[in-house]
């Protein structure tokens, strides 16, 4: 066994549109025919949803596939690979479309097809993967990415995620970080800016009376970088920032996470005194720590939900939603929908909402209800009456009735708490011209149990 | 995918490359070529263009040379002729002062998939292995690899192999991970690049210089390296132990492997690495990318079968989220499953129940079975839950809740009271056909608990004429009978009506022919019919072994990080074992595990040849016996000796070390004297039974092999391995 011959290498690279379009295809061995392509969207397609799709096969070829930006990016093997290598690298590879392209979509690809082609045949050769890092891939990068201009002043794909803010003077346009990084022509190609991305995933069940049963937050530090090169970045931390279940608490206001994951090019020597990380950022976006804060939430959940559910007349069962939004008054939570299981068979609603920019629909296919509220003040605390009609209800039909699951934006907050004091360049780095720290929690899963 | 008037794009393709006026035009020109790529991605041939190409690498501009060498080594193998044209070309390039044009024209001329290409490249490569700059020697290593595989019948080349090995003292640590590929390939008929205690430690220092791709295949050679002493083993440990906190997965889990591999003889490093490397799986299961999350998942299961506790603290990190797909929910009901304990069983219930309304079936379904697979434990708590679920009165539910109630009676019959109390009291005739039968097994099964069964059966029968499933009309006629023999008289009229109606009316032959058999047994007395339906449940000498065990890790460690785990091929033949046709609610289950049996076996194994048995997941008596019914005998062989005369446990130990499992046997000297074996090799369960009926003389040991799925080889290699055993063990004594 300890002879075994391991090989683990790439076969074919292909990025398919969700409608099957051949948008890049490199087949790195010549050892499965083109066809494969289509082999594998129509094992793709055949799938239900039950079935994972992660890993596929087809005679002696497997197929691994992920997809982002709703795009197919699939590598195909005949060898038994690393899973994880290979989604870690497909993920990689799609980052760095995104990177270079500026946005990740059908379109970008299709424009940029060269410049991907050029990337692939750097990052992988005979298979095997040789570098995915922007610093040693922009020598070789010649093509200049093209990019679309937004058809509409609201370009929705972009708005949500960091929140188009205005009430405080200096916020990051909402599109700002979603261009080519090497691109040097162009109205925005001048800017060399540095984001700096506090990003917060909220996973939280709530049992029936409000009581927190799970809470768990994964984060993660991400920089954009548009310099082409960047001297050293120090990133200062919380100054309280306990790392580790063990320590005791207290009453100081410390931040504390559970474990933490640091990029491996950044450097701690002042992390355990000072809280400080070091980091050479290079172009494009890099993940540079990750932290996860589980079964503990050091702020009360962002929204508290009294319901009560009633049987009205024979068919009709009355819901009504108190919702609380728990967050500081200067804050608020964009984006927020509720979805509330339905009884079988509903068919039809009628509801009574507080406000006009709230909106409320029954799904009798997903068997829910569906309300959304655009904007929701900290502090604020929404009510909404739902009747529905539910032909043959029995009492039994209500215990159908929940859980309830909520997702939302939470723009310039994060729940842990954790904060970026100062962003320092040393020494200071010419021709930067903005440096941007921005913070956001999204709901990761927030379920409340009924 | 051929367009439409796919000709008339190339002519004009064609037209377009050929004019001059485009040729003098830099941009036109190039945006021609763009479109030629475009179009061979998308799948049209236009190979015919191959001329016009060629002439178009020869420029200064090398985005355009890019374009052209990804066209050039798509068509190469079709135009071998035509691509000898632009190897002068590649060759010049090769000899570029700057370096990228110099790597890129190797790299693509090594690509050129034909077979009279190595008289061309073979030069360049050997230059470019010396070459100053660490790029070309990249591609120059990679070279040496693909040009093996055009000749792979000619002799090695032993100054490149030499030279490829001194490469690995190359200061890129590129160069250093692409001289073990290459050197890999390259030997593989001599089992690949040799890693003895010089190179491997020398990869180990080079580690941290490594980027994370590099990190991880260093990482998969090193398992071929065994250290020499415990002291240099824990050296190589205490050197990779950092790696195991790495921020990517990847390389997390391929030191784990590496650590897990090495540490075999100490199951204490074993355990320690696993903890350690607890948190980095759980982000893993938490990541944004769910495929990620799916195969962390995959890779927690496997940890899980040698420290089922290891993630039990952990358990609210595997309840499903809202958004998550129906795949990845699968997965984690199953973990949750399995950490069930003492401290934990009342929320994970909660959280299972909270599943079992979801909008999804399949989902619901599974979940009602995760519950009725816990209630094999805590039957009291889950017996409320299945029961409050009946009340919804929803057909996939009650579905559901109905065959969970059949298994759970079946595996733990100390619930069958309450089972049979619920059942009669809240349960409607089920629509779909897998409910049915399942309801009608726990009426005929335990009639006698139920008192409204003949009614409910009654239903059943009289509504025959509309009942299209023929395996719900054997059930019945199965029900009916046992019915009967419980509680002949509410029973007698209708059982004749419904024989009469199957053996008259019936077009199946299956459902006719099972009538008749039961028409002809009744007929011999209700005695004999007694003994043969309602004969022993289960064999009294196989009431051992129950309860899960732990694996050791090196069960599974073999397995883990590679694609294995995500299409579970262990499980495959666990799964057919729990759902025999008569155990149809299994299904739930079986989507739970969803493999298809034409995925695993197309895994690469190593181990096609040879027979290597193991015992992998413990087989608890219940799924032995059931196996054992349903499968047929294979082989039978007499034996020229009788049953070995040692104790029990010699007995045992000796077939233990052979990797074979006694399940059970027939205490002291007792005659017949029967033993149940089982064991797993080449992808298949292997089922034996040792009979022995007379004491001596004539009595000769039958062995009696069942197997599932079927495999000559396999089979043959077993009975070899045990009668050898056997038969020392005879000679010992």
């Amino acid at each position: 066994m300890t002879a075994r011959v391991r090989f683990k290498m790439i076969s074919q690279i292909f990025i398919l549109s969700s409608k099957g379009d051949h948008l890049i295809y490199k087949d790195f061995r010549g050892e499965a025919g083109k066809d494969s392509i289509n082999v594998f969207y129509e094992m793709v397609t055949a799938l239900s949803g039950d079935q994972p799709p992660v890993v596929m096969t087809h005679k002696d070829l497997q197929f691994i596939h992920v997809r982002q930006g709703g795009l197919y990016w699939v590598a195909s093997t005949k060898t038994n690979p690393s899973p994880f290598t290979i989604i870690e690298f497909l993920n990689r590879l799609a980052a760095l479309t995104k990177d270079y392209c500026g946005s990740l979509s059908e379109k970008s690809v299709r424009m940029n097809f060269a410049l991907i082609y050029e990337l692939l045949d750097e990052m992988v050769d005979y298979g095997y993967i040789q570098t995915t890092s922007t610093d040693m891939l922009k020598n070789f990068i010649q093509t200049e990415a093209v990019t679309s201009k937004p058809f509409s002043l609201f370009d929705l794909s972009n708005v949500g995620l960091f929140g188009a803010e205005t009430q405080q003077s200096k916020v990051a346009p909402s599109v700002a970080a979603s261009r080519p990084i090497m691109s040097s022509r162009g109205e925005q190609g001048g800017k060399n800016e540095i984001f700096v991305d506090v990003i917060e995933r909220l996973s939280v069940v709530m049992g029936s009376k409000g009581v927190l049963m799970k809470a768990d937050i994964q984060g993660e530090i991400r920089i954009k970088c548009f310099l082409p090169s960047c001297s050293e970045m120090r990133i200062g931390l919380n100054e309280e920032l306990n790392i580790g279940k063990s320590q005791l608490k207290g009453y100081s206001s410390a931040v504390c996470v559970d474990e933490c994951r640091f990029h491996q090019a950044v450097k701690l020597d002042e992390f355990d005194t000072f809280r400080i990380l070091k980091v050479c950022p290079s172009q494009g976006e890099q993940t540079v720590m990750q932290y996860q804060l589980c079964d503990d939430l050091p702020c009360p959940p962002p929204f508290q939900l009294f319901p009560s559910v009633e049987k009205d007349y024979v068919n009709r069962v009355l819901i009504f939603l108190k919702l609380r939004c728990d967050l500081p008054p200067k804050s608020t939570a964009l984006n927020v929908s509720v979805t509330v299981p339905v009884p079988k068979g509903a068919i039809s609603m009628s509801q009574e909402l507080s406000s006009p920019d709230q909106t409320a629909e029954l799904q009798p296919k997903n068997k829910a209800l569906l309300w959304e509220i655009p904007r929701f003040p900290g502090g604020a605390q929404l009510s909404a009456l739902f009747k529905v009609d539910v032909p043959g209800l029995s009492s039994a039909s209500l215990l159908e009735v929940g859980p309830v699951s909520m997702s939302f934006e939470l723009p310039k907050q994060t729940c842990t708490g954790l904060q970026i004091r100062f962003l320092r360049l040393s020494p200071t780095q010419t021709g930067l011209s903005q440096r941007w720290v921005r913070y956001v929690t999204h709901s990761d899963s927030y379920t409340i149990r009924i | 995918m051929p367009y439409f008037g796919s000709e008339e794009t190339v002519k004009e393709l064609k037209r377009a490359l050929s004019n001059p006026n485009v040729q003098a035009d830099r941009l036109r020109y190039k945006n021609y070529i763009t479109r030629v790529i475009r179009y061979m991605t998308q799948g049209l041939d236009v190979s015919s263009l191959f001329m016009d190409m060629v002439k178009a690498s020869a420029t200064v501009d090398i985005v355009q040379k890019k374009l052209v060498y990804l066209y050039m080594c798509t068509y190469a193998s079709d135009k071998p002729d035509l691509a000898l044209l632009a190897i002068n070309t590649l060759r010049k390039d090769c000899a570029d002062p700057n370096p990228m044009v110099r790597g890129l024209a190797l790299r693509n001329m090594c690509n050129f998939r034909m077979p009279g290409i190595t008289e061309y490249i073979e030069q360049p490569i050997v230059a470019g292995l010396r070459d100053k700059a660490s790029y070309v020697r990249r591609v120059a290593v990679m070279g040496c690899a693909k040009m093996h595989s055009l000749q792979p019948n000619i002799e090695i080349d032993a100054s490149i192999v030499n030279e490829l090995y001194a490469l690995l003292r190359d200061p890129d640590p590129v160069v250093v991970v692409n001289c073990l590929r290459a050197l890999e390939e390259i030997l593989k008929d001599e089992g690949g690049v040799v890693i003895n205690k010089p190179i491997a430690h020398h990869l180990l220092n080079r580690m941290k210089d490594l980027d994370s791709w590099g990190q991880s295949e260093v990482l998969t050679f090193l398992l071929r390296y065994r250290p020499r002493s415990d002291d240099e083993l824990f050296d190589i440990l205490s050197l990779l132990d950092a790696f195991l906190q790495s921020a990517h997965a990847h390389v997390a889990v391929a030191t784990l492997r590496l650590f897990l591999h090495l540490a075999t003889a100490h199951p204490a490093v074993q355990a320690d690495a696993l903890q350690h490397t607890s948190g980095a799986l759980l982000t893993m299961c938490g990541s944004i990318s769910r495929e990620l999350r799916f195969a962390g998942l995959c890779h927690v299961q496997q940890v899980m079968r040698s420290q089922p506790g290891l993630f039990a603290p952990h358990y609210k990190r595997f309840f499903c989220a809202y958004s998550e797909p129906s795949y990845i929910k699968f997965r984690k009901m199953e973990i949750l499953v399995e950490l069930v304990n003492d401290e934990n069983v009342t929320l994970v219930l909660e959280e299972l129940r909270s599943y079992c309304t979801d909008v999804s079936p399949e989902l619901a379904q599974a979940a009602i079975a995760a519950i009725g697979r816990i209630a094999r434990t805590y039957s009291e708590k889950c017996l409320d839950i299945l029961t409050g679920l009946l009340a919804l009165k929803q057909e996939h539910i009650t579905s559901a809740v109905i065959q969970t109630f059949r298994d759970l009676v079946w595996f733990c019959p100390q619930s069958t009271a309450a089972v049979c109390q619920t059942v009669e009291a809240c349960v409607d005739c089920p629509q779909d056909s897998e409910a049915k039968q399942a309801l009608l097994w726990l009426l005929g099964e335990h009639g006698e608990q139920i008192s409204s069964a003949p009614y409910v059966l009654e239903v059943y029968i009289d509504g025959l004429k509309t009942e299209l499933s023929s395996s719900v009309k054997m059930e019945l006629l199965t029900a009916a009978v046992k019915m009967f023999l419980c509680r002949p008289a509410e029973t007698q009229d209708m059982l004749g009506r419904l024989l009469h109606h199957c053996i008259e009316e019936e077009s199946d032959m299956c459902v006719r022919d099972r009538a008749l058999l039961y028409h002809r047994l009744l007929q011999q007395g209700v005695e004999q019919t007694r003994k043969v339906v309602m004969g022993p449940k289960s064999d009294p000498s196989m009431s051992v072994l129950t309860g899960h065990q732990q694996e050791p890790v090196s069960q599974w460690v073999s397995n883990f990080n590679t694609l294995g785990p995500l299409s579970a091929p262990d499980l495959c033949i666990q799964t057919p074992l729990i759902s025999s046709p008569e155990q149809p609610s299994n299904n739930a289950e079986e989507e739970l595990l969803p493999v298809s049996k034409d995925v695993s076996p197309s895994i690469p194994k190593d181990d096609q040849e040879e027979l290597n048995l193991y015992l992998g997941p413990p087989l608890s008596h219940e799924s032995f016996e059931r196996t054992w019914l349903d499968l047929e005998v294979l082989h039978r062989e007499t034996l020229s000796y009788t049953r070995p005369r040692t104790t029990p446990d010699t007995l045992q130990a000796a077939l233990q070390l052979v990797k074979i499992q006694t399940l059970a046997f027939t205490p002291g000297d007792t005659l017949p004297w029967k033993a149940y074996l089982y064991t797993r090799g080449n992808r298949t369960l292997i089922l034996a039974e040792l009979l022995q009926e007379d004491p001596d003389s004539e009595g000769r040991l039958v062995v009696s092999v069942k197997q599932q799925p079927p495999n000559q080889h396999a089979l043959r290699g077993f009975v070899s391995i045990l009668s050898s055993v056997l038969q020392t063990l005879n000679v010992d004594s």
